[in-house]
């Protein structure tokens, strides 16, 4: 409870934040002010560092510098007890409940109860939280059988249990349908007048605008606006968000080559795509172009806008639901999630070679030929590693991108789709990356690259797409015409 | 290299093991020296111990034993290699009873590829489950076992009994039906011989064909296997299945037509279960089966003679086989050696694939569907709590 005499004027300030991962710099110089009775907006594009600034302010990271301050006094997190002790809860985007426990035993569970556990006070203290920030919720209810809106209320009750003044929610209202979206920001600003404070990370422009009162947008690790609500537009946002125009394009000479482009086969040729994704949710709806031999065509889309199961289905790796779709038969494919999908970590590098065109493969495996294949992979794309026998789990994530793409780009397919190649990579390996994609492209490859990053989609692509609810639009190459149709602001 | 070390961690963990058994049959007022001079005269002891008790043993150990290696390097928990044993001995003594006159001379190969074919159809029915409904093999594996019990428990008393109708097993083979000696006044049968092939014949398939690389590429990461390699997931392990039935069923056949020459209940104490340990021993790999399978040959083999010279109960072998695996599962997770072993001992590092998108039909929901690569081992995933 702060004291209500002497209200300090923030109840959480990040100042100066500084935090690398290996050789990334995912926050450089990142601030906000979190001010009482208020619903703070942090946004920012994928990879900006919302989240793990929102980490840092959890105490699940510990940031290289910079000062955290709650009620004004600086404090040291180290670990989120820590920041739970100070009045500070989080909503993950993952859920964090045990599944087979009912909603009272999860919140019971999260607050640390001693000696005997009561079912009824349990109960009851779940009532009290529900109404204290009016939402209902069903403390007998397993958690397992929650909709997803109910396992948020869940969270979100785990914290208040924890006395939380400051609650942090990651991308809280991706996951809602749009009725219940309104239901949990009503409920935030419900918490927040009570002299709380709220900060949601979204990417979404209009909620950052219509429900917080200040927001603060993040650009490549470093706070490039902050200010309330009432004094800022659609368009500073985007500018704050999307970075200034006139970064370095490779313009000229892709006027130069647009003509010769023009007349090339079409290699990839999508109509009317319609996309289902495992759980039966239609992720594309109609989507049609094409992609000739030697040009990158650039998707750009915020998470989920459908760009994933696009690329998947353009790469041939998954069937659509409708619509007709020519690709070659070969066709390489550079997913985001390598090691996921892309390797297994547990092979040597050759037989993470031999990995493509496992399916179609007959009859035997002449390790010796792929062994020397992959040695000359190696040379060609400055791949280090020990050999060729080598554990995929042994390179680094700059070279084990490398070599999922020289083997994507090896026997040179007519087609590539890559799907944020250069995600996590230094700038060595993502300007050496680029050239390589560049190359296969000048070689007469025809590419689709989607990149969270704007500004690379921008200066690799010769023609652009956006992704937006499912639809494809084509815009011309302009920073400012893609961060609308990105965001659906048409 | 790596090979003498984890074959120098056998032999070590073997004599912990044994030394183990030493110090609790001392501690129990055994004979403790004498029951383990026992052992070895029972296992290696003779050149008829040999050949008569361990290769014996040691035959549909080492086949059931690549049955489970095999499905667990593809991440398929077969658990039902005793079931599909079962399956494959009942089926050879079918053939060996109604069809010699059909077959003649060939009665005994026609007995063990049908064994082996009925072995893969009983493995089948799990695929089919895990591959449509997203059953968990772990389980209906198990299931299938005391299915394959109980369905033997019926021949044996209805259409296979032998005709006085007293005793509730089956007529003997007949002599064309049975397997030819290997050495001449021995037990030891030509069965072996399939099995010492057996072990090359798969580590070969696993590592220089097509095939068997995507089993592998399955078993260590079913999503890159198939986004990377555009493997087709089930119809890989559909294949791992089968194979792995086959085999299991080949051993049941063999036993039968070599061994037991008549089909009764108890007509294998525990191969298909044992078989585990074999190959968790073994590190899955293949020729590590063969040596670990006469390894085990070889303590089942003594225990009989441990018991009759030195009064100790053939059981405590057990123990020293179940010591043996935790040892060796303990090694796997502190040195991190194989991933799908360490994985197994609970390890979460490796696990690559842990996370991938399950295998099974298309079209479930996340959570709904349990996922069929979740290791046995664990309990605690929660997946199984769901």
């Amino acid at each position: 409870m702060t004291s209500p005499g002497t209200a300090p004027t923030t109840l959480l300030a990040l100042e100066d934040i500084a935090k690398h991962f290996g050789r990334v710099q995912a926050l450089a110089d990142a601030s906000l002010r979190a001010r009482p009775g208020t619903v703070h907006a942090l946004l920012g594009e994928n990879g900006a560092g919302k989240t793990t600034l929102m980490r840092v302010a959890f105490g699940e990271l510990r940031p290289d510098s910079g000062t955290i301050r709650v009620d004004g006094n600086p404090v040291q997190l180290a670990s989120p007890a820590d920041a739970l002790a100070r009045g500070i809860g989080m909503v993950h985007q993952h859920f964090t409940a045990v599944p087979a426990m009912t909603v009272a035993e999860n919140v019971a569970l999260a607050s640390g109860t001693r000696g005997r556990f009561r079912p009824a006070e349990a109960r009851s203290r779940v009532m009290e939280l529900c109404e204290e920030v009016g939402f209902t919720l069903d403390p007998g209810a397993i958690a397992a059988e929650l909709s997803v809106g109910m396992q948020q209320r869940l969270e979100i009750v785990k914290a208040l249990a924890r006395g939380a003044r400051v609650l942090i929610l990651d991308e809280p209202t991706a996951v809602l349908a749009p009725a219940e979206a309104e239901d949990l920001l009503a409920m935030l600003r419900r918490f927040a007048s009570r002299g709380n404070a709220a900060v949601i990370i979204t990417h979404k422009l209009h909620e950052a605008l219509s429900v917080a009162d200040d927001i603060t947008v993040l650009r490549h690790g470093r706070t490039t606006h902050t200010a309330p609500a009432a004094d800022t537009d659609a368009e500073q946002l985007t500018v704050a968000m999307l970075g200034e125009s006139g970064v370095a394009t490779p313009q000229r000479d892709r006027d130069e080559r647009e003509a010769g482009v023009d007349a090339r086969e079409v290699v990839i040729d999508a109509r009317d795509l319609v996309l289902t994704d495992d759980r039966g949710v239609t992720r594309a709806r109609g989507v049609t172009l094409g992609v000739r031999a030697g040009e990158i065509l650039g998707v750009a889309g915020v998470e989920g806008a459908g760009q994933h199961e696009l690329l998947r289905a353009l790469a041939g790796r998954v069937q659509p639901t409708s619509g007709s779709l020519r690709i070659p038969d070969r066709i390489g494919f550079v997913p985001a999630d390598r090691h996921r999908d892309a390797l297994v970590l547990d092979f040597t590098l050759a037989e993470n070679v031999a990995l493509a065109g496992a399916g179609a493969a007959r009859g035997r495996m002449h390790w010796p030929a792929i062994e020397r294949r992959t040695g000359e992979l190696l040379a060609r794309y400055g791949i280090v590693a020990s050999g060729v026998r080598a554990l995929g789990s042994s390179l680094s994530g700059g070279n084990q991108q490398k070599l999922v793409l020289a083997r994507e780009l090896d026997g040179a397919p007519r087609a590539l789709v890559a799907e944020n190649p250069t995600r996590g990579l230094d700038i060595a390996a993502t300007a050496a990356l680029q050239r390589h994609l560049l190359e296969a492209r000048d070689a007469g490859m025809a590419i689709v690259l989607y990149s969270s990053d704007l500004d690379e989609v921008l200066a690799l692509a010769d023609r652009l797409v956006v992704m937006f609810e499912g639809r494809a639009t084509e815009v011309p190459l302009d920073r400012e015409a893609a961060g609308r149709a990105m965001l659906g602001a048409a | 290299m790596s090979w003498l070390r984890r074959v120098a961690t056998v032999a070590l963990v073997s004599l912990l093991a044994l030394g183990a058994l030493w110090l609790a049959l001392r501690l129990a007022g055994l004979d403790a020296t004498r029951a383990l001079v026992a052992l070895w005269d029972g296992s290696f002891g003779s050149g008829y111990a040999l050949t008569s008790s361990t290769l014996v043993r040691a035959t549909p150990l080492i086949l059931t034993g690549l049955a489970v290696a095999i499905a667990f390097r593809a991440g398929v928990w077969n658990i039902g290699a005793e079931g599909q044993l079962l399956t494959g001995a009942a089926t050879a003594a079918a053939v060996g009873l109604f069809a010699t006159p059909a077959f003649g001379a060939l009665t005994v190969v026609v007995a063990l590829a049908v064994g082996a074919l009925a072995g893969a159809l009983w493995a089948w029915i799990a695929a089919y489950l895990r591959n449509r409904f997203g059953v968990l093999e772990v389980i209906s594996t198990i299931m299938l076992n005391f299915v394959a019990l109980y369905a033997v428990g019926y021949l044996v008393r209805g259409p296979l009994q032998e005709p006085t109708h007293i005793y509730p097993q089956s007529e003997p083979l007949p002599v064309l039906a049975q397997l030819p000696r290997l050495i001449e006044g021995s037990r030891l049968h030509w069965g072996f011989v399939v099995a010492v092939v057996a072990a090359p014949v798969v580590w070969w398939v696993l590592r220089y064909t097509a095939a068997g690389f995507r089993v592998r590429a399955v078993g260590q990461n079913p999503s890159a296997a198939r986004v990377a390699g555009m493997v087709d997931v089930q119809r890989t392990t559909m294949g791992v299945f089968l194979v792995s039935g086959a085999l299991a069923g080949l051993a049941g056949a063999i036993e039968l037509t070599g061994v037991t020459f008549a089909l009764y209940e108890n007509v294998s104490p525990g191969y298909g279960y044992t078989a585990i340990a074999v190959a968790l021993l073994a590190g899955l790999d293949p020729l590590g089966v063969l040596a670990t399978g006469l390894l085990f040959g070889a303590l089942e083999a003594g225990a009989l003679s441990m018991q009759r010279e030195a009064a100790v109960p053939a059981v405590v072998v057990n123990v020293v086989e179940a010591l043996l695996v935790l040892l060796i599962l303990a090694v796997a997770r502190w040195r991190g050696g194989s991933a799908i072993l360490a994985r197994l001992a609970g390890s979460g590092s490796g696990a690559s694939g842990d996370d991938s998108t399950k295998a099974g039909g298309g079209g479930a929901a996340g959570r709904g569907k349990a996922r069929p690569g979740a290791p046995p081992a664990s309990g605690t995933h929660a997946e199984a709590a769901g």
